[in-house]
């Protein structure tokens, strides 16, 4: 609309502006986030017991002060055993989405750039596997490997790979048309330049918000794996885990499902808005 | 063109016209505590047409919208009175709007591409406002569409009502959003930029259009940025700026004689056969007219040279289309060659392959006598240096994370001499900011947060930025308004004469490519029809599609 005199915008003034717009849920979902990454670097930091520490005196307990989460049929502080398990599951969640992105950063970039048959060849491949579902998948590889915690990454992580992988491809393919790449190439930059320094760049920020959603969603299919005893196996404290130990005792003991159930959605919630609000972030910026 | 016949039938009581159909009084717009329209006052008379224009921002689109009440939710609009012949206006809930649009006020807007909807037929979308306003049967409506499309001067309306809108042109889409707005005969036409995304043959067409429907006693509201369109079929015409009348009268009267200074400055800054060789924008009101203090050209020494260029294109159909046709010309030092020519004529494909950015089917460009588009891509990078390109939409054309600063260093770094710290190269950057009308201050900024008159002046500062001896400048002016057009064009005929850079000027408008360039070539479906000095060619053309170009062209002295 009108002609911007522009003010220069100091580190203190734009820090200012991103205070101001924070919102409550925003807030909520940072402090979860931050308690998970405590509990990734260091658990002994949130709690003082042992997840493994076996108490047959007190197996049971509902939720009380000295145990916040109460007890399982073991007498193991369940609030414990959900804080050691975050490495876990948080792990699942960042290695697979590490894996995925990988991949899918490997065969979009391949296709988009290379065009042609191999392009068509990548973009078939990727749409049949794009048509498992990933827990379908997570399942064969399982079946053939064996449960444990680095096939769950990798089986998670091979699932969710084709979505990433089409949404790269559609990113390279939008961006390596944009008049800011032909820009650079009439002032005569090299093709390996304009790639590194225009097209990866704008080509990867939309999918940074992508990113952080998919470490909530691995999260989430890491605990169902579990569930299914496909996962990680009890006595580790992973979520899924705990989930499938507390299914005996639901009836009686509903502690022992609920609570780590509501960690999980609140994990997952929070990783999720957060990924939300960072892609409302850059759309924003990008214009 | 083809005269549309005139198919309505029922309306044809008198056309004197001039009794007031629509009457607004204190019209005020805010959105949030922005106030966009500060209390303005018309009158639209049968038979007549009043142009309201400005610039963005002036608050003109807003007030069309108001007439038709189209402002959305988050809109706060107040008026003392708008009265349609007696409907009041300004109590209408959006139930009984809907019976207004369409059968009394019919609202043409600026892209028919968006505003009709891809996955319908034209007919249907011809016919909506009828069935809307249940009128006719099925069948019925489907032969008034033909009709109406005929009556728009539509060739072949049969075969059209059953196609989809993205496989009409700009021209038929334009036309066919206008006989959907008449569909129901309306007695107040509101059009909003009703030609600028057109051609100016197929603009002529539509003005044509519209004036006829003048002729039969409807009221038309012209909202446009185009003096001269306005001159072309405005009786009255309103000045708007920042949302306040700053004139108000006859057209002849506004156009010719201007009162407020305001007017004057955007009367000047127009650029046809009279701005030739002067500056456009003045200092101040009453500035003697500059004269350009020109270096002279170079005549003997051809900086860019197209040898018989050809290119044809492959469609998805398999059908080879020969979008550039056997293009020659030479571009000398220091000169402006512009190519002017209506959408689909070639010049943007003439112009990537000028910038060896696409390689020609056949022929050859040669760059300051030296081979250039028959190079291999390495050995065309060490010379890019050489020439430059400003595109008409410099945003898109700048990396959406890079701020000012970094652009232009970045070209820098492409140049013969390469900064040698990054002190070297902001020092720089800052000096061809300067040059380009913008400082220092400008060097943090997000091209986004600039104005469309600031982001091409970083445009041109980057296409500067290796010391180029050719610029091509595909469209550079054709986003902006005309008074920052006459600033962007001022300033590129500035560094011409300081740095004696030679343009290849592509431009689809008459007005500016006249201005600008020394010699010209008029471009049709891939061919150069005519070329020769601008002043030549404007004034005795022999080409008659450049005759017919000229003649459709809309002038102020029209009005």
């Amino acid at each position: 609309m009108t002609a911007l005199g522009f003010p220069e915008a100091t580190g203190l003034a734009r820090l200012r502006s991103i205070r101001v717009r924070v919102r409550p849920g925003i807030a909520i979902s940072s402090v979860i986030v931050l308690l998970l990454l405590v509990a990734l670097i260091d658990p002994g930091l949130l709690t003082t017991r042992s997840p493994t520490a076996i108490d047959l005196e007190h197996t049971l307990l509902p939720p009380s002060l000295s145990h916040p989460f109460g007890t399982d049929d073991a007498g193991r502080d369940l609030y414990t055993r959900v804080v050691y398990g975050a490495r876990e599951s948080l792990s699942i969640g960042l290695g697979a989405t590490g894996l995925a992105m990988a991949i899918a950063v490997l065969l979009g970039f391949l296709g988009g750039l290379a065009g042609g048959i191999v392009d068509i060849v990548i973009a078939r491949v990727l749409e049949v596997a794009f048509a498992f579902p990933v827990l379908l998948l997570a399942l064969l590889l399982i079946a053939i490997y064996g449960p444990s915690l680095q096939t769950e990454i990798i089986a998670v992580g091979i699932g969710s790979a084709p979505g990433y992988a089409r949404m790269v491809r559609g990113q390279v393919l939008a961006v390596r048309k944009a008049a800011f790449i032909e820009a650079a190439t009439a002032l005569g930059h090299r093709r390996a330049a304009v790639i590194g320094r225009h097209l990866f760049p704008n080509a990867m920020r939309p999918l940074v918000a992508m990113i952080t959603l998919g470490i909530g969603q691995s999260i989430v299919w890491a605990s169902a794996l579990a569930f299914l005893g496909l996962g990680v196996a009890p006595p580790s404290p992973e979520w899924g885990a705990l989930l499938d130990s507390g299914r005996l005792y639901i009836t009686t003991s509903w502690w022992l499902e609920i609570l780590p159930g509501a960690v999980i959605v609140l994990v997952a919630l929070s990783v999720t808005s957060l990924g939300r609000a960072l892609q409302h972030h850059l759309e924003g910026a990008a214009r | 063109m083809t005269a549309p016949a005139a198919a309505t039938d029922e309306n044809t009581e008198n056309t004197g016209g001039g009794t007031p159909l629509l009457q607004v009084e204190n019209l005020r717009v805010s959105f949030g505590d922005t106030e966009v329209v500060k209390g303005i006052s018309f009158t639209a008379r049968t038979g007549r047409c009043l142009a309201i224009v400005g610039e963005s921002g002036s608050g003109k689109s807003v007030t069309a919208r108001t007439l038709v009440g189209l402002t959305g939710p988050r809109s706060r609009v107040s008026a003392d009175r708008i009265d349609l012949a007696g409907l009041d206006l300004t109590r209408q809930s959006e139930r009984s709007w809907r019976a207004i649009r369409g059968r009394e006020i019919g609202f043409i807007l600026q892209d028919a591409l968006v505003s009709l909807d891809q996955l319908r037929l034209v007919g249907d979308e011809i016919a909506e406002p009828l069935k809307l306003h249940g009128w006719g049967t099925r069948a019925s409506r489907r032969e008034r569409a033909v009709e109406l499309l005929d009556s728009v001067g539509v060739p072949e309306p049969e075969v059209r009502v059953r196609q989809r809108p993205y496989e009409l042109s700009g021209g038929l889409r334009q036309r066919a959003l206008i006989a959907s707005a008449i569909a129901l005969d309306p007695r107040l036409v509101v059009a909003d930029e009703p030609t600028t995304a057109l051609d100016v043959t197929i603009q002529a067409q539509v003005l044509d259009l519209l004036a006829e429907s003048k002729e039969r006693g409807k009221s038309i509201i012209l909202i446009s940025h185009d003096l001269s369109v306005v001159a072309r079929l405005a009786d009255e015409v309103i000045v708007l700026r920042d949302g306040e009348v700053l004139e108000q009268g006859p057209a002849h009267q506004v156009l010719h004689q201007p009162r407020h200074a305001y007017t004057k400055a955007l009367l000047d800054a127009i650029p046809s056969e009279h701005t030739r060789g002067t500056r456009l924008v003045r200092a101040a009101e009453g500035d003697p007219v500059v004269q350009r203090r020109r270096q002279p050209v170079d005549t003997g020494r051809p900086v860019l040279s197209a040898l018989g260029l050809t290119q044809v294109f492959r469609g998805p159909d398999r059908v080879d289309r020969t979008v550039v046709d056997d293009v020659s010309f030479e571009l000398l030092a220091g000169e402006t060659l512009g190519i002017v020519g209506e959408s689909g004529s070639g010049k943007t494909t003439t112009a990537r392959i000028a910038l060896a950015l696409q390689a020609p089917t056949a022929g050859e460009v040669l760059l300051a006598g030296q081979s250039w588009s028959s190079l291999t891509p390495a050995a065309r990078r060490a010379r890019r240096k050489q020439i430059g390109v400003i595109y008409q939409d410099p945003l898109s054309s700048f990396d959406p994370r890079w701020p000012v600063g970094r652009i232009i260093t970045d070209a820098l770094r492409t140049g013969s001499k390469p900064p040698s710290s990054r002190a070297a190269a902001r020092a720089r950057a800052i000096r061809l900011l300067e040059q380009v009308g913008l400082g220092r201050q400008h060097l943090d900024a997000a091209p986004l947060r600039l104005s469309g008159g600031q982001r091409q002046r970083v445009a041109i500062a980057r296409a500067l930025a290796p010391g180029p001896e050719v610029i091509v400048c595909d469209e550079p002016v054709s986003a902006l308004d005309v008074s920052i057009q006459a600033q962007v064009l001022d300033l590129l005929t500035d560094l011409q004469d300081e740095l004696g850079v030679s343009y290849l000027f592509i431009s689809h408008d008459l007005g500016v490519i006249h201005h600008m360039s020394d010699r010209i070539l008029v471009m049709k479906d891939g061919r150069i029809v005519e070329q020769g000095d601008a002043d030549d060619v404007f004034e005795r053309p022999q080409d008659p599609y450049t005759q017919r170009l000229l003649t459709a062209l809309p002038r102020l002295s029209q009005a």
